[in-house]
C-alpha cells in the first residue's frame, strides 16, 4: 500500500527485505561478538554510503550525504547485538558452565537449543533431570548454577569465552514473523533500507551499534563521534498485550501487536525530546500511518546514551513491537514492521530545521 | 526573596518538561545577565562577567525540574495509571493531589491492599480525575503532572512542593542579581532533568567547559523525630551546608575549604554535609571532559521529595550571601 504520493522511493517490504531480515535473524551477534551481523550490514550498505567506518568498539558508522550545504545532520541508530550466553567453564565431555549476556532469565533456558561460537555448533541447555531429584528440587526455581550447555564431544570447536545464541530458525506465516533476535534485527533491517532510500535534504549519519544489551556502550561512542544535530533510534520493544489472568484489564501492555510503530515518550534512560515526539505523531496523523505511544516506564534504547553526549542531542526512539523478546523466539507482525518503515521514512523526508529551532 | 521562592515553587516543571518554569526564571534574570541561551536539553544558561586576569570560568547550577508523574494508561473506568519521573515514593502519593500541565487536576489513591500495614507499590496507585469511563479523557498516555500543595509561610520556615530545587534556583537568581563585580566568567545554569540522573547538567557542563563547578541544591537533615541513634549531622536553621560527599560525589577538598573560608570571612554559620544517598548536578560537572574541581552549596531541607518540603529562610539568605562573596573575588584553591 502506498500512502504517500510525494515520496516515490518509500521502502516497501517485499521478498528481498524479508530475505534480509531472515539472514539477520539467523545470524548470531551476542553482545561483544557482533561480527556476523556487521558483515551483512557492511555488504548491504557499502554501495549506498559516502563513507563507511568500523570504529574501535565495532560500531558500523556510515554517512550518506544529502544534496546541498549545511544540511541537518541526523543520526540514525540501531543496535546489532542480541542477548545470549557466554561459556565460562569447561567441565569436560562437551559440557560447559555459562553466564548470561544481557537481559536473559534462567527460567527461559532449560532444554533450549543453542548455537555456540562463530561456527554455530549446535548445543542444548541441560538441566539436572527432575525425575532423579527429590520433590523439593522440583519446587526450586531454576538458577544458572543448575544449568549447563552441552555440545557433545566436539573437540576444539568450542571454548570458554565463546558466545551462545538461541538456535531458532526464522520463519514467516502470512503476516506473522517468528525468529530469534528480532530485537533488534528489525531495527537493523529497517535502517539498511533507509540507507538505500535516504532523503536528500539531510545528511544521514548511520550507526549500527554494538553492546546495547549490556548498557548502551557502543552508542555512546558513536554519538560522540558523529556529534549530530539530532538522533532517531530504531529498536524493537516488548508487547505484553496478552490477556491477563488475575484482573479484568491489562493496564501494563507496554505495546500491542498490530497497532503500528511504538513511539517513545519516556523510558528508564531517556525523556524524549517533545519536539521530535510531536513530529513523529504529526507525521503519523498526516499520512494515515498507524502508530502507538509506548507506555512510559522502564526499559530503554541507545537514546539513553546518545542524548547525553557532548552538549546534548535531541533524540527520539521508534520500535517495532514484539512479543517474547529476550527469549528463544519472538513473534512480530509484518504490518508493524511496514508501518514502522513508513513512519520513519516519512518523518525523515519531512524533517526541517524549524522542528528544532524552538526551545525544547 | 520569599515572594520569589513562592513564585518559583508554584510553577510546574516535571523533569523533561521544563518550558514553563524556564520562562518564569528567564523573566527574573533577563535584565541581569550579559548573555542568555537555551541548549538542546532545555538548560537555561546565563553568563555574567567577561573574566579578567584573575578570573576563571565558573559554572553554578540549580535544577529547574521537579519530580512528577507520567500517564501510562487511562483504564476502561477512567482511572489514570502512571509511572514516576524522578524519586517519587508511594507513601508520599496516597491521597495527594496532582495537576497536569494542561491544567487537569486529580487525586491519587490506591487499590485495596492485601495487607493494610504495607506500603503500596506505584503500580497499585492510580489518579482519579473524576471520570466515569475512558472516552474523551482529557489526559493521554505520556502526559505529565506535578504534585500540588499550596506554599506555606511559617515565618522562618517555608514549606512547598518542589522546594527541591526551586529554593536553589532562587538562590542563584538572587546571586545573579546581587553580584556587581566579578573577575570571573560566571555561568548560571538552570538545569533540566536533574531528578532523573543529572542529565541536563551533563550536557551543559560539556558545553561550558568550566574551570570550577558548584551546584546549589537541597540536602537532607537529621533533626526530626526518629527512633534510631544514627542521625545526619545537618539541621534546619544552622546555616547553609557545604557538601563534603554524597552518594555520587566526593566534593573537591579544595572547593570545600574555599567555601569554608568564605563563610568564616563573613562570619556566617555553616554546616558540613555528609549525605549517604543521592547526588546533585555537581557530580556531572566533576566528571565532565577531563574532570574539574566541583562542590555543592546545600540548603538543608526536611521531607525532600514529598509535596511538603521544608527549608529555613535564614539558611537560604545566608546561602546567597556566601555565594555572592565566593564568586566576587579571585578563587585560589
Amino acid at each position: 500500500m502506498v500512502r504517500m504520493t510525494e515520496e516515490k522511493h518509500l521502502p516497501q517490504i517485499g521478498e528481498a527485505q524479508l530475505k534480509l531480515l531472515e539472514r539477520l535473524s539467523n545470524a548470531c551477534a551476542v553482545s561483544g561478538d557482533e561480527g556476523e551481523v556487521r558483515k551483512i550490514v557492511l555488504e548491504e550498505i557499502r554501495p549506498f554510503s559516502d563513507e563507511v567506518n568500523v570504529d574501535a568498539l565495532g560500531n558500523v558508522l556510515a554517512t550518506r550525504r544529502g544534496s546541498g550545504e549545511l544540511l541537518m545532520r541526523v543520526m540514525l541508530a540501531a543496535h546489532m547485538d542480541e542477548v545470549g550466553l557466554m561459556l565460562t567453564h569447561d567441565a569436560g565431555d562437551g559440557i560447559y558452565r555459562f553466564d548470561t549476556v544481557g537481559g536473559v532469565t534462567a527460567i527461559d533456558l532449560p532444554a533450549k537449543a543453542v548455537w555456540v561460537g562463530k561456527e554455530h555448533i549446535p548445543g542444548v541447555i541441560g538441566l539436572k533431570p527432575l525425575h532423579l531429584g527429590n520433590s523439593d528440587d522440583q519446587r526450586k526455581p531454576v538458577g544458572l548454577d543448575d544449568l549447563r550447555i552441552d555440545v557433545g564431544p566436539v573437540a576444539g570447536k568450542v571454548k570458554v569465552g565463546d558466545r551462545a545464541a538461541f538456535a531458532t530458525v526464522f520463519s514467516q506465516q502470512g503476516g506473522s514473523l517468528r525468529g530469534k533476535a528480532l530485537d533488534n534485527r528489525l531495527g537493523v533491517a529497517t535502517l539498511i533500507e533507509l540507507v538505500k532510500n535516504s532523503p536528500s535534504q539531510i545528511d544521514l549519519l548511520v550507526a549500527f551499534t554494538v553492546q546495547e544489551e549490556i548498557g548502551l556502550r557502543g552508542a555512546r561512542v558513536a554519538a560522540y563521534a558523529f556529534n549530530p544535530d539530532m538522533a532517531i533510534i530504531l529498536d524493537s520493544t516488548p508487547a505484553y498485550d496478552l490477556p491477563t489472568w488475575d484482573v479484568d484489564e491489562n493496564v501494563r501492555y507496554n505495546t500491542r501487536l498490530g497497532k503500528g510503530p511504538a513511539i517513545y515518550v519516556a523510558d528508564s534512560g531517556t525523556l524524549y525530546d517533545p519536539r521530535l515526539v510531536r513530529h513523529l505523531v504529526e507525521t503519523g496523523e498526516e499520512h494515515g500511518i498507524p502508530y502507538q505511544i509506548r507506555q512510559p516506564g522502564g526499559g530503554g534504547t541507545d537514546a539513553g546514551a546518545i542524548h547525553k553526549q557532548r552538549m546534548g542531542i535531541p533524540s527520539a526512539s521508534i520500535s517495532v513491537p514484539g512479543r517474547y523478546h529476550h527469549s528463544p523466539a519472538s513473534i512480530v507482525r509484518l504490518s508493524d514492521w511496514q508501518d514502522t518503515m513508513d513512519l520513519v521514512t516519512a518523518a525523515l523526508f519531512h524533517l526541517t530545521p524549524d522542528i528544532l529551532s524552538g526551545e525544547r | 526573596m520569599k515572594s520569589l521562592i513562592q513564585k518559583l515553587v508554584e510553577v510546574p516543571g516535571p523533569s523533561g518538561y521544563e518550558a514553563q518554569i524556564r520562562s518564569v526564571v528567564r523573566a527574573e534574570i533577563e535584565k541581569h545577565a550579559d548573555e542568555l541561551h537555551v541548549d538542546a536539553l532545555g538548560n537555561l544558561i546565563a553568563r555574567k562577567g567577561k573574566g579578567g586576569a584573575d578570573g576563571i570560568k565558573i559554572m553554578l547550577a540549580a535544577h529547574i525540574d521537579e519530580i512528577g508523574v507520567m500517564v501510562t494508561q487511562v483504564d476502561e473506568n477512567g482511572f489514570v495509571r502512571f509511572t514516576t519521573l524522578g524519586g517519587v515514593r508511594p507513601h508520599n502519593c496516597v491521597s495527594g493531589r496532582v495537576r497536569f500541565l494542561n491544567g487537569v487536576s486529580g487525586v491519587i489513591y490506591m487499590e485495596p491492599l492485601d495487607d493494610a500495614t504495607k506500603v503500596p507499590t506505584i503500580e497499585q496507585l492510580y489518579i482519579d480525575i473524576g471520570l466515569s469511563d475512558h472516552t474523551d479523557a482529557p489526559v493521554k498516555v505520556g502526559d505529565v503532572a506535578v504534585f500540588e500543595r499550596p506554599f506555606l509561610d511559617l515565618g522562618n520556615r517555608l514549606v512547598a512542593k518542589s522546594m527541591d530545587d526551586r529554593v536553589g534556583v532562587a538562590v542563584l537568581v538572587e546571586t545573579l542579581r546581587k553580584v556587581k563585580n566579578t573577575p570571573h566568567q560566571l555561568y548560571f545554569v538552570f538545569s533540566t532533568q536533574e531528578e532523573v540522573g543529572v542529565r541536563g547538567a551533563t550536557a551543559a557542563a560539556y558545553g561550558i567547559d568550566p574551570d570550577l563547578g558548584l551546584s546549589v541544591d537541597v540536602t537532607g537533615t537529621g533533626d526530626t523525630p526518629r527512633r534510631t541513634k544514627v542521625r545526619m549531622e545537618v539541621s534546619l536553621g544552622k546555616g547553609p551546608a557545604i557538601k563534603v560527599r554524597d552518594g555520587g560525589m566526593l566534593a573537591d577538598r579544595r572547593v570545600v575549604d574555599w567555601m569554608v573560608r568564605g563563610a568564616e570571612k563573613l562570619g556566617l554559620p555553616y554546616q558540613l554535609e555528609i549525605l549517604e544517598g543521592g547526588s546533585t548536578d555537581a557530580r556531572a560537572m566533576q566528571l565532565t571532559r577531563a574532570g574539574i574541581p566541583a562542590g555543592c552549596l546545600s540548603i538543608p531541607a526536611r521531607y525532600i521529595h514529598s509535596p511538603s518540603e521544608m527549608v529555613d529562610f535564614n539558611d537560604v539568605q545566608q546561602a546567597v550571601q556566601l555565594l555572592v562573596e565566593l564568586v566576587s573575588h579571585p578563587v585560589k584553591l
